[in-house]
């Protein structure tokens, strides 16, 4: 496997690989998020308890979802960089940070145009906003300790360790939040509760994770390709594309 | 040379040189005791309000006092190229790594627990409370230790590294914080706390076995 | 379709202000994200081509000279 594997981590595959990839993302990103966010708002019934306001669910579940499996997906490339020395894995974790920190934010400010109709407050230390946080704490970090580098190289190796660091504690931080959560019940009113939703308002919602997730992996690749050119810009082939697109206007 | 004789040459030359310069152990314990009289004077004296507040403050003050003591955990080696030498050698870095992290334990977690009883008098904590506070001291500040070499070994290359170590350490010190907390709290109530305990001496096991290695990992990429 | 008209829609049941506040943040936050990767981009080409310019300079002066 690794053998099929090896001949994409030379630089210009790898950059064309990603732009093969980047329309396919892009196009689907876009399809599914506007079909999931129309049917959502506009077609599915609305919520018995909750009204109109539930609406908020089919951005904040895919952005929830997804920046924590972006940060998984990092790590996961980080690992990858770390073990079998592939440059492009620590290239995709300078990559995705950002996107991922942007999803993590999007989960909390619709978390709490949520909660202030349903609980009365903008925030509530509930388990789930808090870990959110804590997780926008984590992307924050990997993103500052690449950016303190002037070594890019350096950097994507030191972020590529905290991103592992930080996906161990992932799950400790999770239980431990929500531990502590149940002690303090007295902040939380209800939680996100989502019993048995019926499928009509369910399928918008398997949509827009689909499509988000899409979007994540175009801006991802579009960023990683950024990254990689950044790091290669001494080579002939980057200079020669450079050239080529430059004179026919970017 | 053993394994366990560089440790003890490299525990031994830290404290060694933590003598000589002794303003380092006493800073921080100075800093603990500044800060937990600042409680009193913001929230008020009265005994109730210190007593429930009292173990979120300690430790709060504990994991701060731990993080100004951090950065000399391998900066004066970095600087005076000494890293470089022990990465050099034939010993293992994971062996090294741990050896360091020892030595900064013995350094400040030690002191804090021999200064918690003035602490838990200031606070006026009682007795149930301050012993559970000095277990989960006990069991935790290895675990700052730790985690805290982590972000010192990613951060001890950059000129500017000291506020941003804070902020990549913080958030991963925030279960640790959870459970002791929630150990004195059920102390506060008389309720048994072996659980939370528990579970902090799982995270200090986890934490002894992985950092080692990420902090050798990290020091080879700051070293380059 | 759920609502009855589009004003309707906009109303969002009362919610209005809560669903367009979240739906607009987000959208804005991930207009900026992608800005912000092709801004970066474009700054990155330019700075190469501009070194380029100059190397190509640099190699006609020297073969000029010689």
């Amino acid at each position: 496997m690794w053998k099929w594997l090896h001949p994409w981590a030379k630089p210009e595959k790898s950059y064309a690989l990603a732009g093969t990839l980047l329309p396919w993302f892009s196009w689907l990103a876009l399809l599914a998020i506007s079909v999931g966010s129309v049917w959502g708002l506009a077609y599915a019934p609305a919520d018995y308890q909750q009204g109109d306001s539930f609406r908020i669910i089919y951005l904040h579940v895919p952005s929830a979802m997804l920046s924590m499996g972006g940060y998984l997906s990092m790590a996961i490339a980080a690992l990858v960089g770390l073990v079998w020395q592939i440059r492009q894995a620590d290239m995709y974790v300078a990559a995705t940070a950002p996107v991922g920190a942007v999803f993590t934010f999007i989960a909390l400010i619709t978390g709490a145009a949520w909660g202030k109709p349903m609980w009365g407050a903008w925030w509530v230390w509930d388990a789930r906003l808090t870990s959110e946080l804590i997780l926008l704490f984590l992307y924050l970090g990997v993103i500052g300790l690449y950016n303190a580098f002037s070594d890019k190289v350096m950097a994507g190796r030191a972020a590529g360790i905290l991103s592992i660091v930080g996906v161990i504690n992932l799950p400790i931080i999770h239980y431990s939040v929500e531990w502590w959560n149940t002690l303090h019940q007295g902040a939380t009113i209800s939680k996100f509760d989502k019993p048995s939703m019926d499928t009509s308002m369910l399928w918008p919602l398997l949509i827009n994770i689909v499509g988000y997730g899409a979007l994540l992996g175009a801006v991802s690749l579009y960023r990683f390709r950024t990254e990689l050119i950044k790091r290669e810009r001494q080579r002939p082939w980057v200079k020669a594309m450079v050239t080529a697109k430059v004179s026919g206007g970017v | 040379m053993r394994n366990s004789l560089v440790f003890r040459a490299i525990v031994r030359r830290e404290l060694i040189s933590a003598m000589r310069r002794n303003a380092e152990v006493i800073n921080p314990l100075w800093f603990v005791l500044i800060v937990v009289t600042l409680f009193p004077i913001a929230l008020g004296p009265e005994p109730q309000l210190l007593a429930k507040v009292a173990p979120g403050v300690f430790w709060v003050t504990a994991i701060l006092s731990c993080l100004l003591s951090l950065e000399r955990l391998f900066r004066d080696d970095f600087s005076d190229g000494s890293l470089e030498q022990m990465l050099m050698s034939s010993h293992s870095l994971v062996g090294i790594a741990l050896a360091k992290v020892f030595a900064h334990w013995l350094l400040t977690g030690i002191p804090l627990l021999l200064i918690s009883p003035l602490v838990a008098v200031l606070l006026s904590m009682e007795w149930q409370v301050y012993k559970a506070c000095f277990l989960t001291l006990a069991i935790g500040t290895p675990v700052l230790s730790l985690i805290g070499a982590v972000g010192v070994a990613l951060t001890v290359g950059l000129r500017k590294g000291g506020v941003l170590l804070s902020l990549l350490v913080l958030p991963l010190y925030i279960p640790i914080l959870i459970f002791a907390t929630s150990a004195i709290e059920s102390a506060a109530f008389s309720l048994p706390y072996d659980g939370p305990l528990a579970i902090m001496a799982a995270i200090l096991a986890l934490c002894a076995s992985l950092c080692p290695f990420a902090i050798s990992a990290a020091l080879r990429v700051s070293l380059n | 379709m759920h609502f009855d008209s589009f004003s309707d829609f906009l109303a969002m049941g009362g919610y209005a202000f809560y669903v367009w506040l979240a739906y607009g943040i987000s959208a804005a936050s991930l207009i900026v994200l992608i800005i912000n990767s092709v801004v970066s981009r474009r700054q990155l080409f330019r700075s190469i081509a501009t070194q380029n310019r100059r190397q190509q300079r640099q190699v006609n002066a020297s073969a000029k000279e010689s």
